[in-house]
């Protein structure tokens, strides 16, 4: 008998007294958008329960659960004809044909979120008689849809997959993203090779060791001997030329990178090993090379992976811009097209909560937009005819037909983009920590090994010493000391992925930890990154009748002061009658029943005031901008009120950035804002005056940037397009929840969460992901020291060698593991305060 | 002893049977994404239909 997980109407039956109560799924128990009262029967969030839920019925089975996420939300079809994906344009940048002819393309399914949806997507081509294939990738969120085009179109599939709850839009990858996964299969082809290799060599080698402590006859002893070389020899060589095109590249650089050493190693002990079985005697090192090959390739498989996931989530989110406009014909219909097919003289239709896809004029409708993403400001602008618009920011109030000047790559986003990535790939690689040590090791390595050939030969002849030159440099190969840094690394970068902060690569962490008594400097923008984003009623000086007109004229209104006022003043008990008029130019007038006129605005809005209160007006409004509020004047007929709105700082802001300035990271301002407003905010925080500049367009705030480098790295941390240029010019970039698009290709790491504390988190974490490194460095070099020294006094052999180095690795991987680096960041953001570090040796 | 002389390189054979099996994999891409099949596992493939498939019962819940 078949029995739902909970039983619905138990629930239904205790609605809380205060609240609307939702009913609750019947399969997963959390809410749907249906209200407890009004529903009848059972009730899902979602198609996927409802499919599992009326399965389980079905089928009697009670075992099998739907694996929701954590993010589980009520999933609705939206409705649209994406006509879109059936442009040629779409076609030629989004459509492969396959070698059967059918068509192939990926699109992104942004609410997809559990197993059930896994199935549900999967399960299109038996809903969709055209559909061939549809496979859900559930982490990327990428459906790659295969289809006969002689049956249908990708429009129908993408419409029937909306009906499953799942909204359709193309997927635009990174422009690189085919180069580095096709880099990522090629490098998978090397590591199994090298680790086929590697066990097979390993096995005959195994021989040869007992070989050595028993009896083994000649032929035999030949025969393994040949065998490690034939087999040893291309399976090392071919694999291990990545290190050596990153030697090459290292000695024409004249910089000493880690690739170096392991490549001399491999090349001296290959050439030694082959020269050993010509003639019959001398020790081979086939296997050691082999599993050192393996290993290392193996390191830098996972550390490009992880940078792989980082610049994919960026570029993944790219997918979220909207790709669809509405082009008005003449005729009045309505074209669903792509944005980037826009040009200029078409007419496009906006609805209200839409975000405009061209950069025109607007030439019919009045409404508000918000420029948040282009500016940084989070008050918006009022438009009607003639006036300009830009793509990428939202339509507020009320749709807007737009004439386009500019579409696609043209538009004033698609310019700034364009210049963040051309600016993000200039960006000289940094000399990492491991190259350093690299450059000291390499010389101390050549240093020991001239100087014990040399002991060597005279005491007992050039053969002899050949021999132990050799194993000096194989066992010296720093196949530790390659694994220090990426292990480390990748566990930090991991641990911090989980957390909500993405890191792009390794290089970050370094360059976010300071070494001891070394200064940086960390500019922030002001709003949504030391502000909460929100304004609050700060000055009130009014009367309680002008009050409730304001409250019930902003009530109207979706603008963010009228929010912040009408939640500050509450909800008028009784409606006074009045009646609003004009709604355009920065407030709104209105008249009373008894005729009074009502205005609510900005001080230049409102307009002419009765002389008497003038004076004191402009007295309070001067205190209220100093005091870096927006003011807003209510008259009403003679009666004057004047309210203060602000954008309050953060609680923790001051505490993190003591921090910060304790660990040698000095803080700054540059932003969009009112230069009022930033000193405001600045003299609030103690931050210095001299570093806390307003009014910056995106081109200055680059511009201060890198005059900063001059003096030490620089954090930036920022969100919205107008930081992305400044955000590839610093050291390291930081983009904060709410991001736009440009601001997370740009940058180096992006976080989820507001406020500073991912900024606190990458700093600390970046602080001990760098002792952490320091401490591998150490344990592999003690390793190879004592490796160094049995070498030098002849006591090395190939199977202490094959020994050494799965020690000295597993040594390295273990305090990597045990390493906490982002360990305490948890689900609320920033680690527990600690004291500051020891600080590393440069 | 001497059967060796026979064995390695059958089994270097077969070790390379294995090896191309791998590439081939990575070739079409069964490799590039490792975590959607840990969770593909748990559907079954009964023949279960999926809501909007033909004969499928009743009207959709939540509409």
């Amino acid at each position: 008998m078949a029995r739902l997980a909970t039983d619905p109407l138990a629930r239904l039956q205790a609605p809380s007294a205060n609240t609307v109560a939702y009913a609750p799924c019947a399969h997963c128990g959390k809410d749907t958008p249906a209200p407890a009262e009004t529903a009848q029967g059972p009730v899902f969030c979602c198609d996927g329960c409802a499919t599992v839920a009326r399965l389980l019925a079905a089928s009697g089975l009670d075992d099998l659960t739907c694996r929701l996420s954590d993010e589980a939300r009520p999933v609705l079809p939206s409705g649209r004809s994406y006509a879109e994906l059936d442009t040629p344009e779409y076609h030629a940048a989004h459509v492969r044909r396959l070698a059967d002819g059918s068509l192939e393309s990926t699109v992104y399914l942004g609410d997809a979120h559990c197993a059930a949806c896994v199935w549900l997507v999967e399960a299109v081509p038996r809903l969709h008689p055209g559909a061939l294939e549809t496979r859900l990738d559930l982490f990327r969120r990428l459906a790659t849809v295969r289809w006969d085009p002689q049956r249908t179109t990708l429009s129908a599939i993408a419409r029937v997959i909306d009906t499953l709850g799942y909204g359709v839009r193309p997927a635009k990858a990174g422009s690189d993203a085919a180069l580095r996964q096709a880099d990522d299969r090629r490098l998978l082809v090397r590591i199994a090779v090298a680790g086929a290799t590697a066990g097979n060599v390993m096995l005959f080698a195994f021989a040869l060791y007992s070989g050595a402590l028993g009896e083994m006859s000649a032929a035999h002893e030949r025969y393994f001997r040949w065998a490690s070389l034939l087999v040893g020899v291309p399976g090392t060589l071919w694999p291990a030329m990545v290190f050596f095109r990153g030697a090459l590249g290292s000695l024409r650089a004249r910089r000493v990178h880690m690739d170096l050493p392991v490549a001399v190693a491999i090349a001296v002990g290959l050439v030694s090993g082959v020269v050993n079985t010509l003639r019959g005697t001398g020790e081979i090192y086939f296997d050691s090379l082999a599993t050192l090959t393996f290993l290392l390739l193996a390191g830098r498989w996972a550390t490009n992976r992880r940078a792989r996931e980082a610049a994919d989530a960026a570029a993944r989110l790219l997918s979220l811009t909207p790709s669809q406009a509405r082009r008005l014909r003449d005729d009045g219909q309505v074209d669903e097209v792509l944005a980037e097919a826009l040009a200029a003289g078409d007419r496009v239709l906006v609805n209200a909560g839409e975000v405009i896809p061209c950069d025109g004029v607007v030439c019919d409708g009045s409404s508000a937009v918000d420029n948040a993403i282009l500016t940084g400001e989070s008050v918006p602008v009022d438009v009607g005819p003639e006036s300009d618009v830009q793509a990428g920011s939202t339509n507020l109030a009320r749709p807007l037909t737009v004439q386009v000047t500019r579409a696609g790559a043209e538009t004033r986003m698609g310019r700034l983009m364009a210049d963040v990535e051309a600016l993000a790939a200039r960006k000289a690689p940094m000399v990492l920590l491991a190259d350093r040590w690299a450059a000291r090791f390499v010389a101390a390595v050549l240093g020991t090994a001239v100087v014990a050939g040399i002991a060597w030969t005279l005491s007992a002849g050039a053969t002899t010493a050949v021999e132990h030159v050799v194993a000096l440099l194989v066992v010296t190969c720093p196949c530790a000391l390659g694994l220090a840094t990426p292990l480390a690394v990748n566990i930090a970068i991991g641990r911090a992925a989980r957390a909500g902060l993405l890191i792009r690569g390794g290089d970050v962490l370094e360059a976010a930890a300071l070494p001891r008594g070394a200064r940086g400097r960390i500019y922030l923008d002001k709003t949504g990154t030391l502000t909460a984003g929100a304004l609050r009623l700060t000055h009130h000086q009014s009367t309680p009748e002008l009050d409730a007109l304001v409250a019930e004229a902003e009530a109207t209104t979706t603008h963010p002061i009228g929010r912040a006022l009408v939640g500050a003043l509450g909800t008028p008990a009784r409606a006074t009658g009045l009646v609003v008029t004009t709604t355009v130019g920065g407030g709104l007038r209105g008249t009373l029943p008894d005729g009074r006129d009502f205005a609510v605005g900005s001080p230049r809005f409102v307009g002419a005031v009765p002389a008497l209160d003038a004076a004191a007006l402009n007295t309070a409004l001067e205190q209220l901008l100093a005091a870096g509020a927006t003011p807003v004047v209510a008259r009403l007929g003679e009666a004057v009120g004047l309210y203060g709105l602000t954008d309050e700082v953060r609680p923790e802001a001051r505490a993190v950035l003591e921090q910060l300035a304790a660990r040698g990271w000095q803080p700054g301002i540059l932003s969009g804002d009112d230069p009022r407003v930033v000193a405001a905010v600045a003299q609030r925080l103690g931050l210095d005056p001299a570093h806390c500049r307003g009014a910056l367009s995106p081109e200055a705030k680059a511009q201060g940037v890198s005059a900063a480098r001059q003096d030490g790295p620089v954090i930036m941390v920022g969100d919205g397009v107008n930081d992305a240029a400044a955000l590839a010019a610093a050291t390291v970039g930081l983009a904060v929840h709410g991001g736009a698009e440009a601001s997370l290709l740009a940058a180096d790491a992006f976080s989820a969460r507001p406020g500073l504390a991912p900024l606190e988190a990458l700093v600390v974490g970046a602080g001990r992901t760098r002792d952490a490194i320091v401490r591998n460095l150490r344990l592999s070099s003690a390793y190879n020291a004592v490796g160094a020294a049995l070498a030098v006094l002849g006591l090395m052999s190939p199977l202490m060698a094959a020994v050494l180095m799965p020690v000295s690795s597993l040594t390295v991987i273990a305090a990597s593991m045990k390493a906490r680096t982002f360990q305490d960041l948890g689900r609320g953001g920033a680690p527990a305060p600690g004291p500051a570090p020891q600080g590393a040796p440069a | 002893m001497n059967v060796l002389f026979v064995l390695i390189p059958l089994a270097l054979v077969v070790a390379g049977g294995f090896l191309a099996a791998f590439i081939w994999s990575v070739r079409t891409g069964q490799l590039d994404d490792t975590d959607t099949p840990a969770i593909r596992m748990l559907t079954d493939d009964d023949g279960a239909r999926p809501p909007g498939a033909p004969k499928a019962p009743g009207p959709r819940p939540g509409e």
